[in-house]
C-alpha cells in the first residue's frame, strides 16, 4: 500500500493529466489513452517535491455547480463593466480597495478564490495579508464597499468552504 | 437550419468583438493604473471566450466534428490570466503604495507585497536560524 502511494503521489493529479492530454489531442484512441497515462504517472512522481500535501477535496462534486456560478456571474458582471466602461465618467467612478477577512484556510483555496475574484470583471485580488488571514481586492466602481465584501464571502468562499474543507 | 447556426456563430463573434473593443477602450478610457487592470480582464473572459464559442460552434454543425481545443484554451486562459494580473498589481502596491496608504490588512500587521525579512523574523524568531559573527 505504501509502495503505491510513493509511486502515485497525487492520483486525481494523475487523472486530470491524462484527461486534459485526451483533450489535447482532441479525439479518442488507445495510444493516447496510454500515452496520456505514462504521462500522469511520470509527471506527479517527478514534480513529487514541489507537492509536499495532497490537497483534501470534501465535496468533488460542488465544484461543477462552483463553476456553472462562476461562469454566470461572469457574463453578468461582463455587462455591468462594459455599461461602466462605456458610459460611467471617470470622475463618477468609485474605484476602491476592499479587504476580505478569510475564514478559508487551506492555500489551494485561497488561490481558486483569488483567481475567480479576478476572472470575474470589476473586481481584482491584489495582494494577500503577511499572516495569510486576509485577502485585498481591487473594485472597479464599489460606492458601497461592504456590500461587495459580503456578496464574494457568501457567493463563493462559503462553496469554496464546502468543497475543500 | 444552417443558417440558424450560421446566424449563432455571427452572433458570438460580434458579442466577442464588442467585449474586446470595449476591453482595450478601457485601457485608454479609465484613469488610474489599478483599474486599467480591469480591463484585459474583461477581454479574456467574454471576449475571447465568444470566439471559442463560435468556433466549437462552427466545427459541430459545419465541419461535424466534435473539438474540445476550444475548452482547453478557455482553461489555461482561466490559470494563467489571475496570476499576470496579480503580478501587475503586485508591482503598482511595491512602487506607487506605502504600508500607510494602503488599507488596513484585516487582523494582520500588513500586505504581503510590503513583507520584509524582518518581518518574518520578528514573526517566527525560531524559524530563522541565528547568525553566527
Amino acid at each position: 500500500m505504501k509502495l503505491i502511494w510513493r509511486l502515485f503521489p497525487h492520483p486525481l493529479l494523475t487523472l486530470l493529466l491524462t484527461v486534459t492530454w485526451l483533450l489535447l489531442v482532441n479525439g479518442w484512441s488507445l495510444n493516447s489513452l496510454v500515452f496520456g497515462l505514462l504521462l500522469g504517472v511520470l509527471i506527479p512522481f517527478v514534480t513529487q517535491p514541489y507537492w509536499p500535501n495532497r490537497p483534501k477535496l470534501r465535496h468533488p462534486l460542488k465544484i461543477a455547480e462552483y463553476i456553472l456560478v462562476v461562469l454566470l456571474d461572469i457574463v453578468q458582471a461582463n455587462i455591468i463593466v462594459a455599461r461602466i466602461v462605456l458610459f460611467k465618467p471617470n470622475a463618477d467612478r468609485r474605484p476602491n480597495w476592499i479587504t476580505i477577512p478569510l475564514d478559508l484556510k487551506t492555500p489551494e483555496a485561497i488561490t481558486a478564490l483569488a483567481g475567480t475574484i479576478t476572472m470575474t470583471p470589476g473586481t481584482l485580488s491584489a495582494d494577500v495579508s503577511d499572516e495569510g488571514h486576509a485577502l485585498l481586492v481591487h473594485c472597479l466602481d464599489a460606492p458601497n464597499p461592504d456590500a461587495v465584501r459580503d456578496e464574494i464571502k457568501q457567493r463563493y468562499e462559503r462553496r469554496l468552504m464546502e468543497i475543500f474543507e | 437550419m444552417e443558417s440558424l447556426f450560421e446566424f449563432l456563430v455571427a452572433a458570438f463573434l460580434v458579442i466577442a468583438g464588442v467585449f474586446g473593443f470595449v476591453g482595450s477602450f478601457g485601457l485608454l478610457k479609465l484613469n488610474d493604473p489599478m483599474s486599467r487592470l480591469h480591463a484585459p480582464t474583461k477581454a479574456t473572459t467574454l471576449g475571447v471566450g465568444g470566439v471559442l464559442l463560435a468556433s466549437m460552434l462552427h466545427a459541430a454543425a459545419f465541419e461535424k466534428y466534435f473539438s474540445v481545443h476550444e475548452l482547453m484554451i478557455t482553461l489555461f486562459l482561466f490559470l494563467t490570466a489571475p496570476i499576470t494580473a496579480n503580478f501587475i498589481a503586485k508591482v503598482h502596491i511595491h512602487r506607487q503604495e506605502t504600508r500607510d496608504t494602503m488599507p488596513e490588512a484585516g487582523g494582520d500587521d500588513h500586505w504581503a507585497t510590503h513583507d520584509t525579512p524582518e518581518d518574518e523574523e520578528r514573526r517566527h524568531p525560531t524559524l530563522t536560524p541565528p547568525t553566527e559573527d
